[in-house]
């Protein structure tokens, strides 16, 4: 890649001090690169550093974390900002629709507060245009009546409703890049992709950059061009989505795809990945996985694998081959 | 917000309406008959003390005398004292002006000084928040009486800038008396709503819709001013209606340190001589207000945060 | 034996902090010196000779003598007894009334839960010292009055938290794991949720003695509680005779006792109770990366 990426992220770690004085690390090296105008998916289950690395791209990590590594937007340090550069960088470089909307909404003022409290002291707009301007926001994101939205209070419309009026939000600041933390886990299934295609379609409109963070692999493989599979605070995986179903090397990934060859004589089938997730700081000297693979060998908890190109992606695991070859042999007999 | 107002009122003529009855049957419940107190030591003839009785309504069934009470109050008939002679409402009347100025002058002083502190620890953490937490933690646990002696040792008798007791002239002199003993009052709930404000501010600091405020680049001050401060507000309205109503409570204290002629020492003077009408009438007119602070904090609270309005519940 | 009475020590001070240490053992000394006040008074605390009126401290008189001569160590502590007394028995009846109907009210919920809240709500919204001074205009001034008053008063104040802690633990798993095995109402509000929520009630227990020790020398201070001549706190600091005339310290030393006393009561009462002192947040570990979340309000 010759232009400046969007988003750069380069061995970013994040360490968490504990209260007896320890330290535990819930993110470790993370490198990712994001081009303008695209969504990457990051992938994994709870603990494995997804909402950490959102917190460390916007410099919120709470007061016991420690952050090294770099992040970089649009080639600038993000890590180095000034306050007033810090301001403007998350005023209209970067926006963030968080995963609870009812939370991280104050429920104390209106819609129509929320909604132009930025454009009025960042952008300096005038009352009457900044709620227009919401207005045409609102309707944007399909909520009806948005007139009357502008003056209800957060608790007086559905979590479906309030997280449009978040995306609304961040449309009105035009960021060049979105960061969507589980922005429908808090909500109900039925409205989940409706405000999942209301964000992937404003995006594609206005060529935004997007990283967007779930659990749900499904989810992420429809509206991301690449997606990234994290485990214990490492990417373990990263494919382009369109290949990721059919390619997909990582027992972890194919355990989440739920389609686990069977290369041994017990052949139960499992839809859901056995074990429970642990954080980085919780892995052994070997392959943070390890414990719930189903395809552990004695040299995956001697060291750490790398994460190295494989099949047209990159893959940390050691027995990514021999994995891939009896997984291809198999659909070859099949 | 209409029907939250009309609950919290029928509570409150609730409460007054019960602890009227506590108030008016626990003092005629009492031993020794309320009429000894205008023979003092002496030893009436029976027919005089029948005569007193049938005077103070006191041959007639407990209920009856409630009721002529509850109607002559409504009516803005206090009764008289058994002491002076005099209408209650008017003793009542003296003194009320003064101690309404005293409670204000005191909250003044609390909700200027209280935040200033709590929201200097909050903000501020490390050293400030060391020193001024130290500090309002002694403060809460200085009761307004051993504050009004340190304030007299002090103020009066060491460097005579204010009255050691009793009020001057006019308005000037007045507000003058009361200094001091607003000062002994305010210690206390300084330090309590200073604790009260830096708690809520603390939550508020750490609540997820302020890193949404910070994360979308608004400036500090907005950020506090509207999203901070704002929703701390809710306890800290809380905490100046109950420090309100206990100031009242406190006045009876107070008044009596520094000699002030307001209700409470009415009502200690009262309940020495066992002057039963005006006890009632200032017990209940405390009491009165004490409900009133806590109806009133209540609404404020609605006002602040408009989750309560609909519920119309603050538990 | 020894090892787990060593044991238990070891946990519950490192519960109760440094500053909750502190304030135990001011309390245990203030507590000695009440109990033990015969034996440690060098005076009668009673008798006064003119001639010492408002001495300072001498070899006679260590902290000097009050306007009537009479020993002031003396009288602070002897008054520790009084001062003492009062609160222990408000607490200790209000425990017994509130603790009962508390649970009682947990457990069974509905109408009896409303009416004992009703009753907490009504109380609750008298001020206790104004009862109090109800109760001494019926009765006349003494102590017994004043606490039969407040520990009323106060019931509400510690029944409401049990009630709440109460009614969280009636919903846990353990408690319908227990009825289910057939252990009967008593047993299981007695025997495992009061135990449960001991903390919280001890806690609160103390809070409330510092605030009913306030109450009661407001009273004495008044003349309404206990009465002149018997030595105690709040009636020594209600010599303003002495203050007017320039004598402080037979006034502030025990205005500082009780200061004192109520202050060592509330931070072991929120250290019981479980919450952090203060200053704890400073000590959770710097951060290079700066921390927006705690520097809203610093200068930027």
């Amino acid at each position: 890649m010759t232009a400046v990426p969007l988003l750069e992220l380069s061995g970013l770690t994040v360490d968490f001090a504990t209260e007896d004085g320890g330290s535990r690390t819930l993110l470790a090296g993370l490198d990712l690169t994001l081009a303008p105008g695209e969504a990457l998916g990051l992938v994994g289950e709870s603990g494995s550093g997804k909402s950490m690395t959102v917190r460390a791209v916007t410099r919120l990590l709470p007061p016991a974390a420690t952050a090294s590594g770099t992040v970089r937007f649009e080639g600038r340090d993000v890590g180095a900002m000034d306050a007033a550069a810090l301001r403007g960088y998350r005023d209209s470089g970067v926006g963030l629709v968080f995963q609870d909307p009812r939370a991280h909404i104050n429920p104390t003022r209106r819609i129509g507060a929320f909604l132009t409290e930025a454009l009025r002291h960042n952008r300096g707009l005038g009352r009457r245009e900044a709620l227009a301007r919401a207005e045409a926001a609102l309707a944007e994101v399909g909520l009806d009546d948005p007139a009357r939205r502008l003056r209800q209070y957060p608790h007086e419309v559905s979590g479906g409703m309030l997280q449009r009026v978040m995306i609304a939000s961040v449309l009105l600041a035009k960021p060049r890049l979105v960061l969507a933390d589980e922005p429908t886990t808090a909500l109900d299934v039925t409205v989940q992709r409706e405000v999942v295609a209301v964000l992937d379609r404003l995006r594609r409109e206005r060529g935004m950059g997007m990283v967007f963070i779930t659990h749900d692999l499904d989810l992420a493989l429809a509206v991301c061009g690449r997606v990234a599979v994290m485990y214990a605070g490492r990417i373990v995986e990263l494919r382009s989505a369109d290949t990721l179903h059919e390619r997909a090397a990582h027992p972890y990934t194919l355990g989440l795809l739920g389609s686990r060859p069977s290369v041994d004589v017990r052949a139960e089938r499992l839809t859901a990945v056995p074990g429970r997730p642990v954080s980085a700081f919780e892995a052994g000297p070997g392959c943070a996985f390890a414990p719930r693979c189903a395809f552990a060998a004695p040299v995956c908890e001697a060291a750490p694998p790398a994460l190295l190109p494989f099949d047209g992606g990159l893959v940390r695991c050691a027995r990514a081959e021999e994995i891939h070859a009896v997984r291809t042999s198999k659909e070859a007999t099949a | 917000m209409g029907r939250l107002l009309l609950r919290r009122l029928g509570g409150l003529a609730t409460t007054l309406l019960l602890s009227s009855l506590v108030i008016f049957g626990s003092l005629y419940l009492a031993p020794g008959s309320p009429e000894n107190v205008l023979f003092g030591s002496r030893m009436p003839a029976a027919a005089a003390r029948a005569a007193a009785r049938h005077r103070l309504h006191l041959d007639q069934p407990l209920p009856v005398r409630y009721w002529d009470w509850l109607t002559g109050v409504l009516h803005g008939d206090l009764g008289t004292s058994m002491v002076t002679g005099q209408p209650v409402a008017d003793r009542i009347g003296a003194g009320l002006g003064t101690t309404l100025l005293l409670v204000l002058l005191t909250m003044l002083l609390v909700v200027v000084v209280g935040p200033a502190l709590g929201l200097a620890a909050a903000l501020l953490p490390g050293r400030v928040d060391a020193v001024v937490s130290s500090l309002t933690s002694v403060s809460v646990t200085v009761p307004p009486f051993v504050a009004s002696t340190l304030l007299i040792s002090v103020f009066a008798v060491r460097l005579g800038w204010f009255p050691a007791s009793g009020l001057g002239d006019g308005l000037g002199g007045e507000i003058g008396g009361l200094v001091l003993p607003a000062c002994a009052m305010a210690v206390l709930s300084c330090g309590f709503l200073g604790r009260v404000t830096r708690n809520a501010v603390r939550e508020q600091v750490e609540r997820e819709h302020v890193q949404t405020a910070l994360v979308r680049g608004l400036p500090r001050l907005v950020v506090l001013r509207s999203h901070v401060l704002r929703n701390a507000l809710a306890p800290i309205v809380t905490a100046v209606g109950l420090l309100t109503a206990g100031t009242f409570a406190s006045t009876l204290v107070v008044e009596s340190a520094f000699a002030v002629p307001g209700i409470g020492q009415l009502t200690i003077q009262s309940v020495a001589q066992k002057d039963f009408p005006v006890v009632q009438a200032v017990a209940l007119l405390l009491v009165g207000a004490f409900v009133l602070c806590n109806a009133a904090s209540d609404l404020v609270q609605a006002v602040v945060d408009p989750r309560l309005r609909e519920t119309g519940s603050t538990s | 034996m020894k090892k787990t009475l060593v044991r238990t020590a070891r946990r519950t001070a490192g519960r109760l902090g440094r500053s909750g240490i502190a304030s135990a053992v001011f309390l245990l000394l203030v507590l000695a010196v009440a109990v033990a006040a015969p034996l440690l008074a060098p005076q009668d605390p009673n008798r006064g000779s003119l001639l010492d009126a408002y001495g300072g401290p001498s070899g006679a008189h260590l902290l000097g003598a009050d306007g009537i001569g009479r020993d002031l160590l003396s009288r602070l502590v002897f008054g520790a007894r009084t001062s003492l007394l009062g609160p222990v028995l408000v607490v200790g009846v209000s425990l017994l009334a509130g603790i009962p109907l508390a649970l009682a009210a947990s457990w069974y919920g509905g109408w009896v839960d409303a009416v004992v809240a009703r009753v907490f709500d009504l109380v609750y919204a008298l001020p206790g010292l104004l009862l109090a001074v109800l109760a001494v205009a019926l009765f006349g001034p003494g102590l017994t009055p004043a606490v039969a008053a407040l520990s009323v008063a106060y019931v509400p104040f510690l029944a409401r938290i049990v009630r709440a802690a109460a009614r969280q633990q009636r919903v846990s798993p353990y408690v319908d794991a227990l009825a289910v095995q057939g252990f009967g109402v008593l047993r299981i509000t007695a025997g495992h949720i009061l135990r449960n929520i001991a903390p919280v009630v001890a806690g609160q227990a103390a809070i409330a003695f510092g605030y009913a020790l306030l109450d009661l020398a407001s009273l004495s201070y008044l003349g309404l509680a206990v009465q002149a001549p018997t030595p105690d706190w709040g009636v020594m600091v209600s010599d303003g005779d002495a203050l007017l005339k320039g004598y402080w310290l037979p006034v502030l030393a025990p205005g500082l006792l009780i200061v004192l006393t109520v202050l060592a009561l509330t931070v072991l009462g929120a250290r019981i109770s479980g919450d952090k002192p203060p200053g704890y947040l400073k000590r959770r570990g710097r951060s290079a990366a700066p921390a927006d979340r705690t520097a809203v309000g610093a200068a930027a």
